[in-house]
């Protein structure tokens, strides 16, 4: 057996990763495809630096599950640009720079008090095999949350994509739908950080959606492509990063930039 | 069979309930500044009303006041024949072609599909919704569009999808806001006796926003001229000949040429 494909499997610590990655990646590429629409890549960027502050936050609280803290920042934050961003005339991209750079600074200022940080730098690129059975859990219910909230989200997301306005007219309630989709991000980003990290997250959530765009014609085959090409991306990026002993989550991110620069000249137009 | 007759003339009127659009002393402030103030319109039946007036006259202000999406002051009374009020009416709206991301995998089908149904689109459409997309679109003579993805319409083609989506389900109101480009004539032309045909076959009220005066003075019934209240109102002829007409559009064309 040692020379089949399969070696990496015989770790449980690669099982778990495997696990995770499987839970993971449909997650992104789900809420990608959206974010992606909807113009919001920079947005999700932001909320990924906000995760910093959320550990930092949970660390400093000496919470011994520092999950709750960080949720509940992650959608405090979330709520929060967006408001900012609906009641302020400055452009939204000012804004949302203001607020990632806030939380990172806040994160170091927190983390980094007594020279810790170190202790704490590996959050910035995550390491999935590091996870441990009883983390599975919560990963599967974030998605069959994500997954069931999705079904209702989809639609007024995809009208308030193409018009504001008329969605508006159809009785869709544009900011409540946009509040929901922000905080679905900031718990799909806070479940995973640890595993995926700061300086990743967002690859993870755009690279799949960007390179679905490229070869989809529908809505339907968008979706099912961005989740695919997350998933097998996922999968694929873990099992290099075993043979040539190298972070997994970068490995993953790589191969999903290269999807997308094979997928670009298929673009119809 | 009387039973039968009687209950589709019982249909037919209450398709017409809505008779007239009463606008009584409509007005918006948007940070201390005054868009709109003391308007006073009707929008009837089976009429297309036509808004216009310059670039920030207060049209567009007017059109979300209306469709409720911003706060003003004032009444919009909704009037039967028999002169009693309905409460909430059906509007339908076809937005202006606004700036969208025309690289996006949608295809009309979906785009119909996720305005019309609860049921996510990524789900697949079901027979009987696309049966009714369909029919939506045969009524704007662009079923062949089905397919098609959203962002390669063409401005026309786009219009005639949006005005589809906006009649389904039959509205009591129809608010047309004009595309200031990317439509040539003959889309334009098209658009219009589209529109013609129905406010005479189905009895709507349309009121239109447009900057195109040819078009104001073929379809619409009446126009109502704006200048952050209305400066004039009436039959197109007699609105185009009056004074505040004559300020408001010969003085800016003259300087433009």
């Amino acid at each position: 057996m040692n020379w089949v494909p399969f070696e990496w499997l015989q770790y449980s610590f690669m099982r778990n990763a495997l696990m995770a990655m499987l839970m993971i990646t449909p997650l992104f590429g789900m809420l990608g495809t959206m974010a992606v629409d909807n113009r919001m890549a920079f947005f999700s960027d932001a909320l990924g630096h906000s995760a910093l502050t959320g550990v930092a936050l949970g660390v400093m609280l000496g919470a011994r599950d520092q999950m709750v803290p960080m949720l509940c920042f992650g959608i405090l934050w979330a709520v929060l640009i967006t408001f900012v961003k609906h009641h302020s005339r400055m452009s939204a991209d000012t804004i949302i720079s203001v607020f990632s750079s806030t939380s990172i600074a806040l994160g170091l200022v927190i983390l980094a008090r007594g020279g810790a940080f170190a202790r704490y730098s590996g959050l910035l690129v995550g390491d999935i095999l590091s996870i441990a059975p009883e983390e599975l859990p919560l990963l599967l219910g974030v998605l069959v949350l994500t997954a069931a909230a999705w079904c209702v989200l989809f639609n007024p997301l995809l009208l308030t994509s193409v018009n504001l306005s008329l969605s508006q007219s159809r009785g869709i309630r544009a900011r409540m739908t946009e509040y929901g989709f922000t905080v679905l991000v900031a718990v799909c980003v806070m479940v995973s950080i640890r595993w995926v990290g700061v300086m990743l997250i967002n690859s993870l959530l755009i690279l799949p959606a960007a390179s679905a765009r490229n070869v989809a014609r529908s809505a339907r085959s968008y979706l099912l492509v961005a989740v695919g090409i997350s998933m097998s991306c996922g999968v694929l990026g873990l099992i290099v990063s075993y043979y040539i002993n190298t972070s997994a989550g970068a490995a993953v991110v790589l191969i999903c930039a290269l999807v997308y620069f094979v997928t670009l000249p298929m673009r119809r137009r | 069979m009387s039973e039968m007759t009687r209950r589709l003339l019982r249909r037919e009127m209450d398709q017409c309930r809505l008779c007239r659009i009463d606008v009584e002393h409509l007005g918006v402030v948007r940070d201390g500044q005054v868009l709109l103030s003391d308007v006073n319109l009707h929008i009837h039946c089976g009429e297309l009303t036509a808004l216009i007036g310059a670039n920030g006259a207060g049209k567009t202000t007017l059109l979300r006041a209306l469709l409720g999406q911003i706060e003003h002051t004032g009444s919009v009374h909704h009037v039967r024949g028999d002169g009693r009020e309905v409460g909430a009416i059906r509007t339908g709206y076809v937005p202006q072609q606004l700036e969208f991301d025309r690289s996006s995998p949608v295809t009309v089908q979906d785009f119909l599909a996720a305005a019309m149904t609860r049921r996510p689109v990524f789900l697949g459409v079901s027979k009987k919704t696309r049966e009714r997309i369909t029919r939506a679109l045969e009524r704007t003579r662009s079923a062949d569009l089905i397919r098609r993805p959203l962002g390669a319409l063409s401005g026309g083609e786009l219009q005639r999808v949006l005005l589809a989506l906006a009649l389904e389900p039959q509205p009591d109101l129809l608010i047309l806001d004009e595309p200031v480009s990317g439509v040539d004539s003959n889309g334009l032309d098209d658009f219009y006796r589209i529109v013609s045909d129905l406010r005479r076959h189905q009895h709507l009220a349309i009121l239109l926003v447009s900057h195109d005066l040819d078009v104001v003075r073929r379809y619409a019934d009446r126009v109502v001229l704006v200048q952050g209240t209305v400066i004039a109102q009436g039959r197109p002829q007699a609105v185009f000949a009056s004074e505040a007409f004559r300020q408001v559009f010969y003085s800016k064309e003259a300087v433009e040429e």
